[in-house]
């Protein structure tokens, strides 16, 4: 069974067409890198896997099921991620904000939702800093927090939302290794949303590259690749490999690049408008 | 001091609706609304004087103005119900009309200060149960939606994600709010809601690491602040809603000021 299938979807945002008469699969266990640059809909296409988007054509199956709001064998974590960084609210507290928290009643968590907790704050490796005040806690142990609380439900598919922005590259990488170790030892499926490529060579099975309303899913080196990048990005690309490493070149100035990978994690508005002005 | 009977009122609406005005400001405050809450306070304004003018009491013209105001601010949306330009309009446009409602109704001019700055000890047994039965309204409906709401709250994207409607909570959650506001005017009047509604909230979140200390400490800290004011009242003969919002103050500075040592103190169960 695939996890995610899209029939000739359609998706629109406001009046732009992010995504034009899309088909793909990504099979079940697959770990997938979302990339593409800033607008190509990455947000979107997961916006929609989750029943929050509805496509203006074509469909969308999630785990065998027409995608819908509520699934609860999807796990997110979102790009936005409120304003609850500056409060002083225990980390523990904030996780279990998400244990059954479609159900009216008190927030209080019986002693199934204690395991649920506990299960999800050991698999990121959570529990201890999970005592201590969100405010307090750097901006990779909220990565983790957060990650834990998509983890709520024992989700079968993880569709996490640029999880590396505001971090430094040393926190990236085990970011990545802690998401790449989870998706093996749970056998599930991750989509996994960056700027770049780089960080993540060697961790993922497949890329997923939007762009122009069009989408390229195979391996890094059937999509990252000149001519593929051209059709997406509607002009000519070259592909540079340097090291191991991938550089993406629009007329000799690389198209990704990690400016904006250092920005709070309510910066994201100002990485697109430094994307723009070092574009202009 | 409880010999008199307008004292045993006025401790009793006081209990009431500290403890109201504590539960639901520490999601006010977790939520970042609390400009949000103290427009609702003038938007009653407006209301209290226009029932006056049409013969009903102010205290019912207080709560459908407040109530119909934050379920009209919750539909809006938040991030439009959040904006400081929106709501500092219709903050002034509402003590404007109340101002205009008071024009034609010269009479009433002498209740302007109890509305404005309210009057606990001019409450009396009647209106104490009516706070009462408001004050279990409220806080049963905010028992109901905790669970959502805090979700919500914290997370609006995931919550939405997982099936809950933040903007239905939003709305029902200002409908409840409007509803503590009205109550907390009787005690403080429409201009120092914020004393009750945020400062005890405010100061709890400070010190509290669990969603359910804070609204124990916010609601205890409420109750601490408008039952003290009101007996410094009694002794000094200054105003209560004066002391009222000089113990929130002080509260809240010595929560939030940076060196107080003994902040948590995150106590979890093990």
């Amino acid at each position: 069974m695939n996890a995610i299938e899209f029939r000739g979807v359609g998706l629109t945002l406001g009046e732009r067409v992010v995504l034009a008469d899309v088909s793909l699969a990504i099979a079940a266990g697959e770990f997938v890198a979302v990339l593409g640059p800033n607008g190509a809909g990455k947000t979107t296409l997961m916006r929609a896997a989750l029943g929050l988007v509805q496509p203006t054509s074509g469909s969308i199956h999630v785990l065998g099921r027409k995608a819908t709001r509520g699934n609860p064998a999807v796990g997110y974590l979102p790009q936005l991620r409120g304003m609850a960084a500056g409060l002083r609210l225990s980390g523990r507290d904030f996780v279990a904000s998400v244990v059954n928290g479609h159900r009216l009643g008190l927030p209080i968590p019986g002693r199934k939702g204690h395991a649920e907790i506990d299960h999800a704050l050991d698999l990121v490796g959570a529990r201890e800093l999970a005592r201590r005040p969100l405010a307090e806690l750097s901006g990779g142990e909220r990565q983790r927090l957060l990650l834990a609380q998509a983890l709520i439900g024992r989700p079968r598919l993880l569709l996490l939302d640029e999880p590396l922005i505001s971090l430094d590259p040393h926190r990236e990488r085990a970011v990545i290794e802690l998401v790449r170790s989870l998706q093996q030892r749970l056998g599930i499926t991750v989509l996994f949303s960056a700027h770049e490529v780089n960080p993540l060579l060697g961790a993922i099975d497949r890329v997923l590259y939007l762009g122009g309303g069009q989408a390229a899913l195979g391996t890094v080196d059937e999509v990252i690749t000149g001519p593929v990048l051209s059709r997406l990005y509607g002009t000519q690309i070259e592909v540079v490999r340097l090291n191991g490493r991938i550089f993406v070149m629009a007329g000799g100035y690389p198209v990704e690049h990690d400016a904006h990978r250092h920005e709070p994690p309510a910066g994201h508005w100002h990485a697109a408008e430094r994307m723009h002005s070092d574009h202009a | 001091m409880l010999d008199y009977e307008f004292m045993r009122h006025a401790f009793a609406a006081a209990a009431v609706v500290a403890i109201v005005a504590g539960a639901v400001g520490y999601f006010l405050v977790l939520r970042g609304q609390t400009f949000a809450g103290h427009a609702l306070a003038h938007v009653g304004f407006t209301g209290a004087t226009g029932a006056a003018l049409v013969g009903i009491a102010p205290l019912w013209g207080l709560v459908v103005m407040t109530v119909a105001a934050g379920i009209g601010m919750g539909a809006i949306g938040e991030r439009l119900a959040q904006r400081d330009v929106a709501i500092g309009l219709v903050l002034a446009l509402s003590l404007g009309l109340g101002l205009l409602f008071l024009h034609f109704y010269t009479s009433y001019a002498s209740q302007t200060t109890t509305l404005l700055f309210g009057n606990v000890l001019a409450v009396d047994a009647g209106t104490v149960w009516i706070l009462a039965a408001l004050g279990a309204v409220s806080l049963a409906t905010l028992a109901i939606i905790a669970r959502p709401l805090l979700f919500a709250s914290l997370q609006p994207e995931l919550a939405e994600a997982k099936g809950v409607s933040p903007r239905l909570y939003g709305v029902l959650f200002l409908a409840i709010v409007a509803l503590a506001t009205a109550e907390c005017a009787q005690i403080v009047g429409v201009l120092l809601v914020f004393a009750l509604m945020v400062g005890p909230a405010a100061a709890a979140q400070q010190v509290t690491g669990t969603v359910a200390a804070g609204v124990a400490v916010s609601a205890v800290l409420a109750l601490f602040e408008a039952w003290f004011g009101i007996a410094l009242a009694y002794y000094t003969d200054w105003p209560s809603s004066f002391w009222i919002t000089a113990l929130s103050a002080a509260v809240y500075l010595l929560a939030a000021l940076p060196w107080v040592a003994w902040r948590p103190a995150v106590t979890l169960a093990d």
